[in-house]
């Protein structure tokens, strides 16, 4: 067998149209899911009780069911889900990049709910009361004085699930979107060129991996709070 | 006689079944500087948090400047950024420069330009002693310093009284007296304070009455001389015996 690398050159744009994709599905999944991440957290934090085993609930669900299922059950059932509560004539599709942005931040939420709540528990309740003594409301502590301190603590642990997120988003590729691996398996398939092709993904995918995760040792004893 | 500034009527609190504040009853004047102390356990820490809502109670009342604290009605933010707190672990908050912990509540909560927040903030860094630290962080800090940052802060929102959580439990003895000449010099500006604390020295001091506490309740509600003269109860002349060297 000969392996004719060569293939990687000729489909370089649109490998790096499927790449480009696969960072805007992580980012645009990480930032939606510590957005809501960060609501569940306080959500499950929350005197409300009902407000609490809700939030629980939801990330209990999410954290035992593969990420495939989830994807699956979007892109085909929430169609069916949908057409029978509206009595459309056909199921309304839901599109693989949509599918893939919606289930990516509802999935990441549970995790980063889970570890924002960790952040959030680890700063002293002092910190609360000094806040709340001071005249600031709930949502002002939140904001301004608990959950700054509680990024920061969590900054490694966040980037480690972005680099686990980054890796996930290849899953997409069930769905037939066309993130990096899909595009590189679109190219393999086309070409008969299974071995260059995913040899030289994996290599992406692992020189970015490593060198982040470098990064994330590296500002870890950096950004350390000093108490 | 005008309203007290700190009412507390009967004043009960249970953590779950076990009782942590038993019938409190007391009232702080405008201008009167009350120190509360007892042994660890008596409840003093707990109520003091009462007075400004951070911990709830169950039953009684307690009202500050009129206002009552466990009204569900009553904005508790609103009051509380009017009644200053210092806290044992001085609570500064550590992703903050020592200028900026002193400007926060000030423009958030009372709506002050950052112009205005940093001249009075400067203003009160000076008068603890700590200008030259403004741009700092509070972990650069020593634990005397914090807390003088601590009582600034609280300062900064022109309270009409304060109220101190063992102030200088947390301190290194060599500390303690920076923060407690700072607190010695607020009482004699009038200051209304309450005070849980263990320094007999700044009680007899500046203090016009001493509350004594013991398995949540007031066993002792006294004016100064008379407590260090003749505690009236067991538990308190025990306390006192344990706690003073002369």
């Amino acid at each position: 067998m000969t392996l004719d690398f060569d293939v990687i050159q000729r489909s370089l744009p649109y490998l790096w149209k499927g790449f480009q994709y696969t960072v805007q599905l992580t980012g645009t999944a990480a930032l939606g899911g510590l957005f809501f991440g960060t609501l569940l957290a306080l959500a499950r934090l929350s005197a409300v009780k009902f407000l609490a085993y809700v939030a629980a609930g939801y990330v209990n669900l999410m954290r035992s069911i593969p990420l495939i299922l989830v994807i699956f059950w979007f892109f085909f059932l929430v169609p069916l889900v949908v057409q029978g509560i509206s009595g459309a004539e056909r199921p309304p599709q839901m599109g693989a990049e949509r599918t893939a942005i919606i289930t990516f931040i509802m999935f990441e939420a549970a995790y980063f709910c889970e570890i924002m709540r960790a952040g959030i528990q680890s700063i002293p309740k002092g910190q609360v009361y000094a806040a709340y003594a001071l005249g600031l409301t709930y949502a002002q502590s939140m904001r301004l004085v608990i959950l700054p301190q509680a990024f920061r603590n969590m900054i490694p642990v966040l980037l480690t699930q972005l680099i686990i997120l980054f890796q996930d988003t290849s899953l997409v590729y069930v769905i037939s979107a066309t993130d990096f691996v899909g595009a590189a398996a679109k190219v393999a398939q086309r070409d008969g060129r299974l071995v260059e092709m995913y040899l030289f993904v994996a290599l992406v995918y692992s020189v970015i991996c490593f060198t982040v995760s470098q990064m994330v040792k590296r500002l870890q004893s950096r950004i350390a709070i000093v108490h | 006689m005008p309203e007290p500034m700190i009412v507390a009527k009967h004043v009960s609190k249970w953590y779950g079944k076990f009782q942590v504040l038993n019938d409190c009853s007391t009232e702080i004047h405008k201008g009167e500087v009350v120190v509360v102390c007892g042994p660890s356990g008596s409840g003093k820490s707990t109520l003091i948090k009462c007075v400004n809502g951070l911990e709830p109670f169950q039953q009684g009342e307690i009202s500050v400047d009129g206002i009552s604290v466990g009204a569900p009605t009553t904005k508790l933010s609103k009051l509380r950024s009017r009644v200053g707190m210092v806290f044992q672990h001085f609570e500064l908050f550590p992703h903050m420069t020592i200028i900026d912990n002193l400007c926060l509540a000030q423009t958030k909560v009372r709506g002050r330009t950052r112009e205005e927040a940093e001249e009075r903030g400067q203003k009160l860094l000076k008068r603890v002693g700590l200008t030259e630290q403004a741009h700092k962080y509070p972990g650069q800090l020593s634990g005397g310093q914090q807390q003088r940052v601590a009582i600034a802060r609280a300062l900064a929102m022109d309270p009409i009284c304060m109220l101190f959580d063992e102030p200088t439990s947390a301190l290194d003895p060599e500390m303690i007296n920076e923060v407690l000449d700072v607190m010695v010099e607020l009482a004699k500006e009038g200051m209304t304070m309450m005070v849980v604390t263990h320094e007999m020295g700044f009680a007899k001091k500046v203090a016009h009455r001493v509350v004594f506490m013991d398995e949540g309740r007031i066993v002792e509600d006294a004016g100064k001389e008379e407590f260090f003269g003749t505690p009236r109860s067991e538990r308190a002349r025990e306390f006192l015996s344990k706690i003073l060297h002369d």
